[in-house]
């Protein structure tokens, strides 16, 4: 009795404002934009999906979302495990603070970060201060507004997320395997190779899901760092919604982005409940 | 090289790579120049520009406003769903209950925020509230996401708990109303502390989500600050993020520091 009284408005809030936007966002995809407040009639049209299949600018801003994703997991995976084996390494006591230094980042704001990215990289910015000051370059570098500004961006945001599982796998690992296996004559190198690696192998997938998946709805990086041309599926919903004021478009968009994004995520699931 | 060296390497560059352009912000706050991230002499000028900027600073007292709601209303709920999902055993709907709560982990930002736009404008449509869209609508939103997060901490935390505390509490003829608030909640109070401090800094970071779902008089310091930044950087910004981190750190000193001393 008293389970149903605390379940009812939790049940109310979960369907409120998690099912039911959802829904609304798959009746929005068939509907019609119109002149108006708010800017649509209702109906069951396909014209939204229509779009995004004969209009190839669609398809492309998909594949370089996802591309984007790929290469910043990529990148983040590449540099976390590494950084994660030497966290690993250290002295437990100096363990905690290594793990406060790699998560403040996140808690000194995500737009100031990207404001100093901003500040390095732009014409009059730091990074090409020092280039024309040390006399190698005379006219300013093209920095900003780059693939190479987007990426570093991406990285900086998302890394402590792919570092987070690989250090706690590796602080798992049973130091007894590690003990046995150089017992009987393994070299390091073979140790890592044949027991670190592939035991801790499912963590690196999860971090690198961990960036994947909130990278290839990413909006704010590539708007504020990116060139004009990286016109990914963030973006292009964002302009859609704000700019041309086509709901059911938007709304397409985002069921297309969410269906991309089923098998990472389940992929992710079976991840999390393995390790 | 060896590989343990090589390994010290990536991580100190890699901490370097995290921490160089914040420490760089906050630096520069304390130079003179106009141009942000250029030395032009020691001065305090741009603190006393950021403190005569009324639209950020109402802004940032907005976006204080609304984060310290929706973390206190995600603690309650995401507090109450962790329980549930945590204690209730079998009831029926549990999977969707727990796929419903885990969904604001994985949805993208945009989705999310789109998503949330459609349903206030729906329901302002059908039953006229909420009446328009605002403070009162960031709050729900962030208040939704938060609670996913804040549900998560506190599962974690019921999980390592026993229920032997709690059922003896029951045997000893305690209601379950008072094995909760004498037991439970006692044994739960970091994670919810944590979840509300996780949910306060979400809201305070969202700008995504926040700028769907918000109108002309819901303008919150995220969103003032991406205006500002699609414009370029202006030294403002470096007295912002100088404040923010002198305020997080001396937070996550003062937290280690009381930490130090229960152990004590």
């Amino acid at each position: 009795m008293s389970r149903a009284i605390l379940l009812a408005p939790l049940w109310v809030w979960l369907l409120m404002l998690v099912a039911a936007p959802v829904l609304i966002l798959v009746v929005m995809a068939f509907a019609t934009p119109a002149d108006g407040v708010p800017p649509f009639t209702l109906g069951l049209r396909f014209a939204a999906f229509a779009m995004l299949v004969e209009d190839f600018y669609y398809a492309e801003a998909l594949l370089a979302a996802l591309r984007l994703a790929a290469t910043t997991a990529g990148l983040c995976l590449l540099i976390a495990y590494p950084m994660a084996l030497g966290m690993a390494a250290v002295r437990p006591g100096w363990r905690l603070p290594l793990l406060a230094l790699l998560m403040l980042p996140f808690w000194t704001g995500f737009l100031l970060r990207l404001g100093a990215w901003i500040g390095l990289l732009r014409d009059e910015g730091l990074v090409n201060h020092l280039l024309r000051g040390l006399g190698i370059t005379d006219a300013p570098l093209a920095l900003l507004y780059t693939e190479g500004a987007m990426l570093a961006g991406m990285v900086h945001a998302y890394l402590p997320f792919a570092v987070l599982p690989i250090f706690t796998a590796l602080i798992r690992l049973d130091p007894a395997l590690l003990e046995a296996a150089a017992d009987l004559g393994a070299q390091p190198a073979r140790v890592f190779f044949s027991i670190t690696l592939p035991l801790t192998l499912p963590a690196a997938a999860a971090g690198f899901l961990l960036v994947f998946i909130p990278a290839a709805g990413e909006f704010v990086i590539p708007e504020l760092l990116g060139p004009p041309e990286a016109q990914v599926i963030g973006r292009v919903l964002w302009q859609e919604f704000f700019q041309n004021r086509d709901w059911p478009l938007a709304a397409a968009l985002a069921l297309v982005l969410l269906a991309l994004l089923i098998l990472p995520m389940r992929w992710f699931q079976k991840l999390g409940a393995s390790t | 090289m060896k590989p343990g060296r090589l390994v010290r390497t990536v991580m100190l560059a890699g901490f370097l790579f995290l921490w160089l352009p914040i420490l760089l912000l906050v630096g520069f706050a304390f130079s003179a120049d106009r141009i942000p991230f250029q030395w032009g002499g020691f001065s305090l000028r741009w603190f006393g520009v950021l403190a005569a900027n009324e639209r950020l600073l109402e802004a940032a007292f907005l976006s204080l406003r609304i984060a310290a709601a929706a973390a206190t209303l995600a603690v309650l709920v995401g507090g109450g769903i962790a329980f549930a999902l945590a204690r209730f055993g079998a009831f029926r709907g549990r999977a969707l209950f727990g796929a419903l709560i885990g969904a604001p982990l994985v949805l993208p930002e945009v989705v999310i925020g789109l998503s949330l736009l459609l349903l206030f404008v729906a329901l302002e449509g059908l039953i006229g509230w909420p009446a328009g869209r605002g403070a009162l609508t960031i709050l729900l939103a962030h208040a939704g996401f938060g609670a996913a997060y804040v549900a998560v901490v506190v599962q974690a935390r019921l999980a390592e708990a026993e229920t032997s505390l709690e059922e003896a509490a029951m045997d000893l003829g305690a209601t379950p109303l008072v094995a909760f608030w004498t037991i439970t909640l006692p044994l739960i109070a970091p994670a919810l502390v944590a979840g509300w401090l996780l949910a306060f800094t979400l809201s305070l970071d969202d700008v995504v989500i926040a700028s769907f779902v918000s109108g002309p008089a819901g303008t919150t310091l995220p969103i003032a600050l991406f205006s500002m930044l699609r414009l370029g950087l202006t030294p403002e910004v470096n007295a912002l993020g100088a404040l923010v981190v002198l305020v997080v750190g001396s937070a996550l000193a003062l937290a280690i520091w009381l930490l130090g001393r229960r152990r004590a």
